[in-house]
């Protein structure tokens, strides 16, 4: 089973990159540990997501760092919102 | 109530804010909100925006807004409509129409679905201007304006009648 990983905005733009699909594995039980793994994909995705700002979702809810993964669910990455 | 008390929709097309009003139910205090899109930013001019969203939670979100609102005022009606893609200066970008007995409830629960909308609905914002485009920041102006209400960036909204 899969995770996908969506990125929004200007976060889209830096990576060049809209969707993921990435295999469950043991070591992405969190949206931090996901987070920890995309960063180590190179330099480009290392500072793009050490953004501090940076909103993350799962199945379309607002999430924290220690929300809980599981397969099949859709993560997002992105930028503070500017709606309205 | 109707079942279209909270009623969201997000669209590429242009809209009437006049014809959105008269969708309201009849009802003793409406008030109404329409934002257009600036010619002129803090980055410069701007000739439109591009309005990215993400299909599916930009829809959840506006609909817990809605339900939020109604949980909080006792309210008829809270309608919001948001344009995304490409949008004209001049051209109206967001409307939110609210509907209630007193005028204090209608007030309070409009302004109250803008501030949470900026705040917390997945819509990010690029100006293209004369010669450029770019992305838009978040305004400090609009996280103290949200955070009045005691909303957080990162709670969902409570159950409202609507959920």
């Amino acid at each position: 089973m899969m995770l996908t990983v969506r990125f929004f905005a200007r976060l889209r733009e830096q990576l060049a990159c809209e969707v993921l699909e990435i295999p469950c594995a043991p070591g992405l039980g969190t949206v931090a540990a996901l987070r920890s793994a995309l960063a180590s994909r190179g330099p480009v995705w290392q500072q793009a997501l050490e953004d501090q700002n940076l909103l993350m979702a799962v199945n379309h809810s607002l999430a924290e760092p220690a929300t809980p993964l599981a397969a099949g669910d859709e993560v997002a990455f992105f930028p503070p919102v500017t709606g309205g | 109530m109707s079942a279209d008390r909270c009623r969201v929709q997000v669209q590429q097309a242009a809209f009437s804010p006049g014809q959105l009003q008269d969708l309201l139910p009849p009802s003793g205090a409406v008030v109404t909100f329409t934002g257009n899109v600036r010619d002129l930013s803090t980055a410069g001019s701007v000739h439109a925006l591009q309005l990215e969203h993400y299909p599916g939670m930009t829809e959840r979100s506006l609909q817990a807004i809605a339900s939020e609102a109604t949980a909080r005022w006792s309210l008829r009606a809270a309608h919001i409509l948001h344009r995304v893609g490409r949008i004209e200066a001049g051209e109206a970008i967001v409307w939110v129409g609210v509907c209630a007995d007193h005028r204090g409830e209608a007030f309070a629960a409009c302004e109250f679905i803008m501030d949470a909308l900026k705040t917390r609905a997945p819509f990010w914002k690029k100006e293209h201007g004369a010669q450029d485009a770019r992305w838009v920041e978040p305004r400090d102006s609009d996280i103290s304006r949200a955070e009045r209400w005691q909303l957080t960036r990162t709670g969902d909204a409570g159950t409202g009648p609507c959920r």
